[in-house]
């Protein structure tokens, strides 16, 4: 399959500001175990939908969930392995559609 | 004895219609729904196939929120620079209980919870369900925040993401292989330009599926729904072949929009929403027990929900789930009986039912999606090739069709093609 032709880099951060949250400062409703395996956690950069798993060139691995769109997708890729806890956000906190 | 009769946990589609069938039959019904309001949570392609719903609510069309009638359905093929497409449409689409509409959740879920509230269900809304309360195997309840509300039997129809169906069950979460992730844009456009781009009346629109180089070849596909002011555009991809996929997801959405084929149809618009969620793919064999002692699942948290590669059906099971739940709880109330034999009833009423059917229909579905990666790839890039020669004319002289394709066919085996053709035809 031929997947080599130019592409435009989506700024995924500035979808992510068109969508509504409460967000639970300080307390985030996702947890990374220490030291991430690299290879799972190259898996959660490439299923994330919102995009929040990042490796930076020298190799740093972040995530922020406070633009989690609450899906579970990281949950079934690295439960027990690079995500320690998946839990909802508390009441009232996370995510609102307005569209769905 | 217990706070009420019944706990629902969920109020997307199977919830709600679960809550209103026990609320009409004189039970006391609480239903806990995470979302600030009903549908915050939620997201689908969406479509939905109206029989279901019009067995419950047979007035449905005089208020239910619905976007546009579904009048031509499109299946495109796309290579990276052409895509292949493929139109139906007919009269019959028009005809109640074959009817079709586009949806968008945060204004459809409001609605249905509107039905389950007037014929008396109680809700809380902005608490998660914690986990089940339960005494030896039994479930006897719910704790949510700092309270814990017991019922004689509870209701999961928190979807295919859902935390307690584990406890409930005993069933594991999903496999990678049995989930697809789904990422999806809402973009505005006026109605009028809508309604022409698909060559529609207002109020009617199009449903549209795109295989290959959406999803760069990865098992799976691109969507797109025209709404009444605004189109949702999306991928779906199977989580087990996107874990190595050499584009991020995001990105993916991204290209899907910027595909020739697909950009002129959104050109224009105003992107309002970037959503994500889970759909379940596995089909019947990754359903879980859908009944225990005190406890029932309906919906996608027992994996109901239909991916044949040319549509998704998840609202319209989960709004029949939800149905025979209800009904099938309020007669174990009546006979005193919830134990898992009490329940019984409704493992029956569904197995009887277009849910179990279609589930059963479309039971090698999955497996052969999963194993027929050409479909995603190499296939709809034939498709392409072959329209190519066909019909673009440069004046360097025609050649003949089978000399054409025959290299192309060789390439990928004509033993392979066979094979293939074969799976899928027994797999739908
Ligand atoms: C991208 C995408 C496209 C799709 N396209 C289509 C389509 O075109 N047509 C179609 O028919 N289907 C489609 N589906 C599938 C369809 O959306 C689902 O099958 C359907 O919504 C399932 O209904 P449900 O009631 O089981 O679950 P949901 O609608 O997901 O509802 C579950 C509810 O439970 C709540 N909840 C979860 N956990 C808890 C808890 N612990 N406590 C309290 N509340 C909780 C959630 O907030 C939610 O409101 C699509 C899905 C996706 C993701
Ligand atoms: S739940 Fe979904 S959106 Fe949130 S971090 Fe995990 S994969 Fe990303």
């Amino acid at each position: 399959m031929s997947t080599n032709k130019e592409t435009t880099p989506v700024n995924v951060d500035a979808y992510l500001g068109l969508n509504k949250y409460e967000v639970d400062e300080g307390n985030p409703h996702i947890e990374l175990a220490p030291n991430p395996d690299m290879a799972q956690f190259m898996e959660l950069v490439r299923v994330c939908p919102a995009g929040l798993y990042r490796v930076s060139p020298d190799g740093q691995q972040s995530a922020d969930f406070a633009g989690c769109l609450e899906c579970g997708t990281c949950r079934i890729v690295a439960q027990g392995g690079a995500v320690a806890v998946w839990r909802f956000p508390a009441a009232m906190m996370g995510i609102e559609y307005r569209y769905g | 004895m217990a706070d009420f009769d019944a706990i629902v946990i969920g109020s997307g589609c199977a919830g709600p219609v679960a809550a209103h069938e026990l609320a009409a039959r004189g039970k006391s019904v609480l239903v806990v729904e995470r979302g600030n309001y009903c549908g915050a949570k939620n997201v689908s392609g969406g479509r939905l196939y109206t029989h279901a719903l019009a067995d419950v609510f047979p007035d449905f069309l005089e208020d239910a929120p619905l976007e546009r009638r579904v009048v031509r359905e499109r299946i495109s093929m796309l290579a990276p620079e052409s895509g292949v497409m493929v139109e139906f449409t007919d009269e019959q689409m028009r005809r109640p209980g074959v009817e079709s509409y586009t949806v968008l959740r945060a204004k459809f879920d409001p609605w249905l919870a509107s039905k389950a509230e007037a014929a008396g269900a109680e809700y809380i809304n902005g608490i998660p369900v914690e986990k089940l309360l339960k005494t030896g195997d039994r479930v006897t309840g719910v704790k949510a925040g700092d309270d814990e509300i017991t019922a004689e039997v509870v209701l999961l129809c928190d979807g295919v993401n859902s935390l307690l169906a584990e406890q409930a069950v005993g069933a594991p979460r999903p496999a990678r292989s049995s989930v697809a992730v789904g990422v999806k844009q809402v973009i505005e456009l006026p109605e009028r330009v809508i309604s022409d781009r698909v060559a529609c009346a207002d109020g009617e629109g199009a449903a549209w599926l795109f295989m290959g180089d959406p999803t760069h070849g990865r098992v799976g596909g691109g969507f797109l729904y025209t709404n009444k002011e605004s189109i949702s555009i999306g991928i779906v991809a199977t989580v087990a072949d996107m874990v190595d996929s050499d584009v991020a997801i995001p990105q993916m959405l991204e290209d899907f929009k910027n595909h020739p084929a697909v950009a002129p149809v959104i050109a224009g618009g105003t992107v309002v929403e970037h959503s994500g969620h889970l759909v379940a793919e596995g089909g019947y064999d990754a359903m879980p027990a859908l009944v225990g002692d005190g406890v029932m699942l309906a919906g996608e948290s027992a994996m109901m929900c239909l991916n044949a590669g040319y549509t998704v059906r998840g609202m319209d099971l989960a709004i029949a789930a939800g149905m025979h739940a209800g009904r099938s709880a309020a007669d174990a109330l009546d006979a005193g009986d919830t134990s898992a034999a009490g329940l019984a009833g409704y493992v029956k009423a569904l197995d009887g039912s277009f849910v179990m059917n279609d589930l059963r229909t479309l039971r090698h579905f999955p497996d052969f999606m999963e194993h027929t990666p050409r479909m995603f790839g190499t296939y709809p890039d034939m498709a392409a090739q072959m329209m190519r020669k066909v019909f673009l004319v440069d004046g360097s002289g025609m050649k003949p069709m089978r000399k054409v394709m025959w290299p192309m066919i060789k390439k990928v085996g004509l033993l392979n093609l066979a094979r293939d053709a074969r799976k899928g035809m027994k797999a739908v």
